[in-house]
């Protein structure tokens, strides 16, 4: 058991602060959430000042631990997450780069870096949620081109994507996790429609997307015809590994601006609503040890995200929505109040239990996978 | 490479033999005959304990101790705790540097902890006040209580409620073996109860509240914070007694019954979660920690201003 660092890690950790120190103060302020060009111009913007500054690459070329390090560090300065960068840095990208050719690689990867194009995520259908693998929408081939048709559903930034990693079904006849492959759509192709997706949170955050006859060049699938689903999961587990890590940290900072809250309106007082503050510092703090447990297990492992990722998932997902109860508790009247700190985020914290593999999926893998009960019904 | 946060080569064998020794001499067959002879400490027992080095553990070599520290106290005292060891451990490994035989299993220690005393007849010395002490018909068959009048604790040693989370995150460990073991065999309706959805995920949060725990309980170790002490004891407590009543619901009618041992671990849990202060003790310290300002991540005290929210980051689909 040990929890410090190596002086290499600790160097980097200091070059990195020293560089948020001086780079963030000079960031444009932060665009309305509603306003997707300006969202899109910010996030290509930061990823441009990461790449310039040599740290584009970190979720993809670094040990578990430095990206571990560069997440915290990020979170603790303040500064932009990757937003619109999400789906090419953490899932397509890294797909491209361990499943992609060489022209694939050198086509895609290096405009993901440099912050100068968006992809977004074409995986789940209106009937494809959980059971992912069901998927419908058909690619049939066409010469050089598949031609796709059916829709896609919870695409985030689709509206200002260049590119979707798009999951479709090119053999109907073969068993359901065979038949899929994995295509780099082109979003300005004839034939897609983006039409957003307002949510219980308010703000169109994500989108459905319309796929009528879409011609997209056999050139443009990553990976062999029907092995879409492998491809897919190489990338899929590291959302419920260290992606969160980040999140904790900014979810303690939470905590102590509600704590702060609570004093200044007497709340604290009410040992009950004091106590459930404290027992959610003892949660986030062992959530982020937890994320150190995994990120060691991980490293032991090659860099590969183990099981331990549905693990934390189960219990962040369940925290965070915990975390913003207890800001409504704190909060009094004013928690029914949009314009009121931490009243948006309840909401869209409802989606963290189910987004990315519901609880109830989660809870499946933990007990097939992990605890090796025989496959549930 | 680095072996980081994660159990290293000594670790695991130093957890390897402290299981393999409490199961020669303190098996099923032991604990059972210990719980049908309720009040006696088996000194035999003890001495091996402490010929083990089980109280000596973290005394310095040249005191005849193992020279260990938080870290392998804590594996320790986690396989006491999946055993269902009984005895004043926590009391006795603590007066190993100050109690004469102690640290070699030749006395037994035990201590007043806020209105209770365990293993108050069995002791040969008692550390604090325990005049006026009244036994009562303690709920745990392998832990027998005393009451006192009023509470005499002062504020609880923070290496005991590491200690006792210890113990508790070996109870969880243990609760969640049994339950998966009883749903992979059971079998109603023509097939294991494991392969019911329902009880997959009774068994999947054993499995989530333990390991987070055990994250808690062994990052306490390292750092020795009082605040991420008092965390580890909330973390471990929860797994423990929650894990201890769902593993009991998963073993059915089986588990209602005092032959099946989840009955033990669910009183014993119940008993540790009482002691060094309670959960009461480690909320207020927690709260203290949330409103002394600064939070410290990794080790770090980070001092910037703390008002901002959480960006609304919605999910990606």
């Amino acid at each position: 058991m040990d929890l410090s660092y190596t002086p290499q890690e600790e160097e980097f950790r200091a070059r990195l602060r020293a560089w948020l120190a001086t780079a963030l103060p000079g960031l444009p302020a932060r665009p309305s959430p509603d306003d997707w060009p300006a969202r899109r111009a910010y996030d290509l913007g930061w990823q441009r000042m990461l790449y310039d500054a040599g740290y584009a690459g970190v979720h993809w070329d670094s040990s578990p631990v430095l990206r571990l390090i560069f997440l915290e560090e990020t979170e603790r300065a303040g500064a932009p997450y990757v937003g619109a960068n999400f789906v090419g840095l953490l899932h397509a990208g890294p797909t491209i780069a361990a499943e992609g050719t060489a022209e694939q690689r050198a086509r895609w990867l290096p405009p993901i870096l440099r912050g100068e194009q968006v992809w977004c995520q074409g995986f789940s259908e209106p009937e494809a949620g959980s059971d992912l693998a069901s998927l419908r929408t058909r690619a049939w081939r066409d010469g050089d081109c598949y031609v796709v048709t059916g829709s896609k559903i919870w695409t985030s930034h689709a509206e200002v994507a260049d590119w979707c990693e798009l999951l479709v079904r090119t053999d109907p006849d073969a068993p359901r996790h065979r038949g899929i492959s994995w295509l780099a759509l082109p979003m300005d192709a004839e034939g897609v429609t983006v039409r957003p997706l307002r949510t219980l949170a308010g703000p169109a955050e994500f989108a459905e997307v319309f796929l009528d006859e879409v011609r997209v060049p056999v050139a443009h699938r990553v990976g062999e015809e029907n092995d879409g689903w492998r491809v897919t999961r190489v990338t899929l587990s590291f959302e419920r590994g260290t992606a969160f890590a980040g999140e904790v940290v900014a979810c303690r900072r939470v905590l102590t601006a509600l704590a702060r809250a609570a004093r200044e309106n007497g709340r604290w007082d009410d040992p009950v609503l004091r106590r459930a503050l404290a027992r959610l510092e003892a949660e986030f703090r062992a959530l982020w040890r937890l994320v150190q447990w995994n990120v060691s297990e991980a490293e032991a492992a090659g860099g590969v995200p183990g099981a331990g990722g549905s693990v934390f998932k189960l219990r962040y997902s369940h925290a965070r929505q915990e975390l913003y109860d207890t800001a409504a508790d704190v909060l009094g009247a004013d928690a029914l109040d949009l314009d009121r700190p931490w009243v948006p985020a309840r909401l869209s914290a409802l989606a963290y239990t189910i987004a990315a593999g519901t609880s109830q999926i989660q809870r499946s893998i933990v007990a097939e996978r992990i605890l090796g009960l025989p496959r549930g019904r | 490479m680095t072996v980081r946060f994660r159990l290293d080569d000594d670790e695991l064998a130093l957890r390897a033999g402290v299981r393999e020794l409490l199961g020669r001499c303190f098996g099923r067959e032991r604990l059972r005959a210990a719980v049908d002879a309720p009040g006696r400490l088996d000194r035999e027992l003890w001495r091996t304990l402490g010929t083990a080095g089980f109280f000596s553990l973290r005394l310095p070599e040249a005191d005849g101790g193992a020279g260990g520290g938080l870290p392998e106290a804590v594996l320790v005292f986690e396989e006491a705790g999946r055993a269902l060891l009984p005895g004043p451990l926590v009391a006795t490994h603590l007066a190993a540097d100050s109690v004469p035989g102690a640290a070699h299993g030749e006395t037994v220690v035990t201590a007043v902890d806020g209105e209770l005393v365990e293993w108050l007849d069995a002791a040969d010395t008692v550390r604090g006040d325990a005049r006026g002490a009244v036994p009562l018909r303690s709920v745990d068959p392998l832990t027998p209580l005393h009451r006192l009048p009023a509470d005499r604790c002062p504020a609880p040693d923070p290496v005991a409620v590491l200690l006792t989370a210890a113990e508790q995150l070996g109870t969880a460990g243990r609760v969640c073996e049994m339950a998966v073991e009883h749903a992979r065999t059971r079998k109603q309706f023509g097939r294991p109860i494991g392969a019911f959805q329902a009880v997959q995920h009774l068994c999947a949060e054993l499995l989530v509240r333990a390991e987070t725990a055990r994250a808690a309980v062994y990052a306490a170790a390292v750092t020795a914070d009082p605040a991420d002490i008092a965390a580890a004891r909330l973390l471990a407590d929860e797994a423990a007694v929650r894990g201890a009543r769902d593993c009991l619901q998963v073993h059915g009618g089986m588990g209602f019954t005092w032959e099946a041992d989840v009955h033990l671990h669910l009183k014993r849990a119940w008993v540790r979660a009482r002691r060094a202060g309670g959960s009461a003790w480690s909320e207020e310290r927690l709260a203290a920690a949330l409103t002394d300002g600064p939070v410290a991540v990794s080790g770090a005290v980070d001092g910037e201003a703390l008002a901002s929210d959480v960006t609304d980051r919605g999910t990606r689909g």
